[in-house]
């Protein structure tokens, strides 16, 4: 061993006059980035920047918003009512839209346009079958005037975003069902109801989720112990006979909308246990927390510590755990019409329109009455899936 | 000789050259196990490039142990990770070369796949790692004799049979009795020290030519790092091995480091032996840590107030029991956490509570404010002329005695709602007691801030834009907006790097001065304790051992669980190393 005595080696003094480090090194990955931005933007600006570095998400929160956006204007959006019966044209399959007419001499001309059709009626079985028409041209446009509506149940109007210039004429791009109403226009308003839906039936098990989950894991002992066996006596409940005693038990002389407004309740009375666990783990990890502990000091009441300390810290999670019940609310709407338990006719519903569905014969010849309701619904449930995850993810920006 | 010597008016970046490394290393008496040169490691992260370590080099000798000195950020951790490539993966060693001399030849470490079979060979087998966390880094699904079973099946040729026979010998060899029977037991069995023991063992089983260790008694009680440092470094005399230890503690580098490389913000800005550093520092940083450094004969100047009229707080016969009662309704303690405690606190006062983990130190602090409800005994405040008995009040009268005895709190992380501003933060208790609105809000947290030392405008950031230290200060902040009296701190400052704990204790003193504030001051660190307090209670066990004035315990300690505690206490002093009394060469 060496004699430890020759005098130690410094980098130069970089005392008041030198280049003096105050901190680490950093460098901007991009020119023009201030990483000290970061260090005083709040919370929520750091969520949000996860959440838009998530591609995924933010397409499937545009997807979902634009089912929104269509459920809120469906009746301006949709070209006829969704109830207006064409006897003339039942089971018509979808039409193509084309956009340039040829005229006699092979020119072409803009003109939207839907190909009429020509029905044959089989001698056999007397079923009428179509076929469409290449010749016959049925021009549509853009705000053209059609079946009237009161627009949100309050302004009269007639003007639809775009349908036949003649409303006389069928045009049904999706098709038509059994009575010949356009399978378009009742999806665009089956929308309305099955994405309100799972928003309603969210925003009651939210409230039951929340308080029930924070008294639970905020006081512990014997309110935990009587809302947790609640909880389990809920969740092992059978869903769907009970859905089916529940259903039966609505009185048959209720307006279509009062059902809608309990079978919501009824959903979301079962649907709030997953939340209230989420929410009650929570607190019970944050309750013994320093900060808590502070606020207690502080001499906030119990709501105070509760309501303003804790909560605030859970709104993301909460918001990601909300954004994905939405679609076990859909598909719980979706489930209880088809089998004809939830939601009825005159009502339109994704769910009561799969409804129709039902049979293999109606499959095979309208394929489309199952593809274009099945599809919205397995569209809406992956983007709120994705979209749920992205704000997950997003939640905690602290995690890496 | 290890080090490059220049002289300390050389104004070039003392890194050496190649050259001047080749003759170095001709020159020494032994050439280096591992050598580290120009290394830098950097971080990318998503909005930028964190440059953690920047151009270090080093060398680790044969039986002799390297210090890396730095208070967190400083890169310390990252670079002994380096070299066994444990690095995150968002990490990129960006320069630089690692050499370990193995006897066939050198090996490049930095060279090598981040995963293959070659660094798996040197991970465990070549050099040894003991981490800090001794309770997280042993699986707790497996017996600890298994563990070691597996190291040593991974790197050397043994039956079943003959790993277990030299588990045991390994268990042996780190001093833990019974070890036969303790291989069969599983981590939740061991105790801190013994899990790192255990550690030790393992690091140890492949008989490493290097042994890293990452703050290996930061978790860990005085009396307990005293024994692993004594045990450290007698394996160290036997096996030849060199060490390095990376360690923000400078008074355990005076015990046990030969050499020294103090690091900040990645950059190595001095190194040299540890004689050197100590007493003939170049860097004005150098210089700072160890005026920072708080040693056992050192005191803050004040008078001790008198101890004569009433006292502010009197605790007489506290209890504090966890347990479970029986059928009938009686309550039966298995642990006394606090048994029997009774002290005074005159007003002026810095009181301080030391101990050892599980000492009741902390369940005394929170029985003083009735988070945790003692089981027995009185708490009498005097703080409004009257005496008041807090055990038994109600809800209006606590909250007036919560705002009169203020907490601060040991983690200044976990402390703060991350979702409210400071200025949520400070005011929430200006609020709820109704005192203040608006403007006049404003101007109090205004004014509490810069009472702490931090500017206005720091009332709209977030907690989370703010150092450990200023977090601290605005803990701190949140505790004086009711004009308090009395301020218990518990671990206040233990969570700190050494420049900054010197900062917030002497805020809490200047503070004091202005405020007229008494301190309970809680803590495990003997120094701070000695630095910041008149009077010092001893507890071990849940029950006062001595209570007397700060200089008598600390130099002249009467009771042996004091001496014991104080003696193991490191001293910041190569020249007179109070820990392991090893004989010195040179100097």
């Amino acid at each position: 061993m060496t004699h430890l005595d020759y005098p130690s080696t410094a980098l130069p003094d970089d005392g008041p006059h030198g280049s003096e480090e105050r901190g680490p090194a950093i460098s901007p990955l991009r020119p023009g980035m201030d990483p000290g931005k970061i260090a005083v933007s709040s919370q929520w600006t750091l969520i949000w920047q996860k959440f838009f570095s998530n591609k995924v998400a933010v397409a499937a929160g545009v997807v979902v918003l634009f089912f929104y956006f269509i459920g809120l204007f469906a009746e301006f959006l949709a070209p006829t009512s969704p109830s207006l019966a064409q006897p003339r044209f039942t089971y018509a399959p979808p039409q193509s839209l084309s956009f340039f007419v040829t005229d006699a001499d092979g020119g072409w001309t803009w003109q939207p346009h839907v190909k009429g059709y020509t029905t044959t009626v089989d001698p056999a079985s007397l079923r009428r079958a179509f076929a469409i028409d290449e010749n016959s041209v049925i021009p549509v446009g853009f705000f053209v005037e059609g079946t009237p509506y009161r627009f949100w149940g309050l302004i009269e109007m007639k003007t639809h975003l775009f349908g036949p210039l003649d409303p006389s004429q069928p045009m049904n791009l999706l098709g038509t069902d059994s009575l010949g109403r356009d399978l378009l226009s009742r999806l665009i308003h089956g929308t309305r109801i099955s994405m309100s839906i799972g928003l309603i039936g969210v925003v009651s098990s939210l409230v039951i989720g929340v308080v029930l989950g924070a008294l639970s894991g905020y006081f512990g002992g014997w309110t935990d112990l009587v809302i947790q066996r609640i909880i389990e006596v809920i969740s092992a409940m059978p869903t769907i006979p009970l859905w089916l005693g529940l259903a039966a038990a609505v009185p048959i002389v209720w307006s279509p909308i009062t059902v809608y407004f309990v079978v919501t309740l009824i959903v979301s009375l079962l649907a709030w246990t997953g939340l209230a666990r989420e929410v009650r783990g929570r607190f019970l990890a944050l309750r013994g927390e320093d900060f808590v502990t502070a606020a207690i000091l502080d001499g906030s009441g119990r709501a105070r510590v509760i309501f303003r300390h804790i909560l605030p810290l859970l709104t993301s999670h909460i918001l990601a755990v909300v954004t994905l019940a939405i679609p076990t609310m859909i598909v719980a709407e979706t489930a209880l019409s088809f089998l004809g338990i939830g939601l009825k006719a005159p009502v339109v519903s994704w769910g009561v329109l799969l409804q129709d569905a039902q049979n293999i014969r109606t499959v095979a010849t309208a394929p489309w009455l199952l593809i274009w309701p099945a599809g919205a619904v397995v569209i809406t449930v992956l983007a709120f899936n994705f979209l749920g995850d992205g704000m997950r993810d997003a939640a905690d920006p602290y995690e890496t | 000789m290890p080090m490059t010597t220049q002289t300390p008016s050389a104004t070039a970046l003392a890194k050496p050259t190649r050259a001047q490394h080749d003759d170095l290393v001709s020159a020494a008496a032994s050439a280096p196990v591992l050598s580290v040169r120009g290394l830098s490691i950097d971080f990318h992260l998503r909005t930028h490039v964190l440059h953690a370590v920047r151009d270090v080099s080093f060398d680790l000798f044969s039986g002799q142990t390297l210090c890396l000195v730095g208070e967190s950020g400083s890169g310390k951790s990252v670079t002994a990770r380096a070299l066994l490539r444990l690095i995150d993966p968002q990490a990129k060693v960006s320069g630089g070369s690692i050499t370990l001399q193995g006897p066939d030849g050198e090996l490049r470490l930095d060279t090598l796949a981040p995963n293959g079979r070659e660094i798996r060979a040197v991970r465990g087998g070549r050099i040894g790692l003991i981490f800090q966390e001794p309770m997280s880094s042993l699986s707790p699904v497996h017996t600890i004799g298994s563990q070691i079973v597996e190291a040593l099946l991974l790197h050397r040729k043994m039956t079943k049979a003959e790993a277990k026979a030299e588990t045991v010998k390994l268990l042996r060899q780190v001093e833990i009795a019974n070890p036969e029977q303790m291989a069969d037991r599983y981590t939740f069995e061991f105790s801190g020290g013994m899990r790192q023991r255990a550690m030790i063992a393992m690091a140890l089983a492949c008989k490493p030519d290097i042994l890293i260790a990452d703050e290996p008694t930061t978790a860990l009680d005085v009396t307990t790092q005293a024994e692993i440092m004594d045990l450290i470094a007698r394996l160290q005399r036997e096996t030849g091995m060199a060490m390095l230890m990376i360690t923000h503690d400078l008074g355990l580098v005076a015990e046990v480091a030969d050499s020294v490389a103090v690091m900040r913000w990645g950059r190595v800005v001095e190194q040299g032996p540890v004689d050197a550093i100590f007493h003939a520092p170049h860097h004005p940083y150098t210089r700072k840590l160890l005026s920072a450094t708080l040693r056992l004969d050192t005191a803050a100047k004040r008078t001790a107030p008198a101890t004569t009229g009433q006292p502010l707080l009197s605790v007489r016969g506290l209890c504090k029991g966890f347990g479970t009662t029986n059928w009938r309704g009686q309550q039966t303690f298995a642990i006394k956490a606090v048994d029997d405690v009774s002290l005074d606190l005159w007003p002026g006062e810095n009181l301080g509570i030391v101990g050892e983990s599980g000492s009741g130190k902390t369940t005394l602090g929170r029985m003083l404010l009735r988070i945790i409800e003692p089981s027995n005994g009185s708490i009498l405040w005097q703080g409004n002329g009257q005496a008041a008995e807090v055990t038994k009040m109600q809800r209006p009268e606590l909250a007036q005695y919560r705002s009169a005895v203020r907490l601060v709190f040991q983690d200044p992380f976990a402390s703060l709602n991350p979702r409210m501003t400071v200025k949520q933060v400070i005011a929430d208790p200006l609020i709820v007691a109704g005192a203040l609105k608006g403007a006049a809000l404003e101007a109090r947290v205004g004014d509490l801030l810069e009472l702490v030392g931090l500017e206005r405008s720091a009332m709209e950031r977030y907690p989370h834009a703010f150092s450990g230290g200023q977090r601290q200060r605005i803990g701190i902040a949140r505790a004086l907006a009711l004009d308090p009296r009395v301020i218990i701190a518990d671990e206040a400052t233990s969570a700190l790097d050494v420049s900054i704990r010197a900062q917030v204790l002497d805020l809490l003193l200047d503070l004091q001065k202005r405020l007229d504030l008494s301190f309970v001051f809680i803590a495990h660190d003997i120094s701070v304790v000695r630095y910041f307090c008149d009077r010092v209670v001893v507890m071990h066990k849940g029950r006062i051992v001595e209570t007397g004035p700060a200089e008598q315990i600390c130099t002249r300690p009467a009771e042996p669980y004091t001496q014991s505690l104080i003696s193991a206490v490191p001293n910041p002093d190569p020249r007179n190393r109070r820990m392991l009394h090893r004989t010195r060469f040179g100097a």
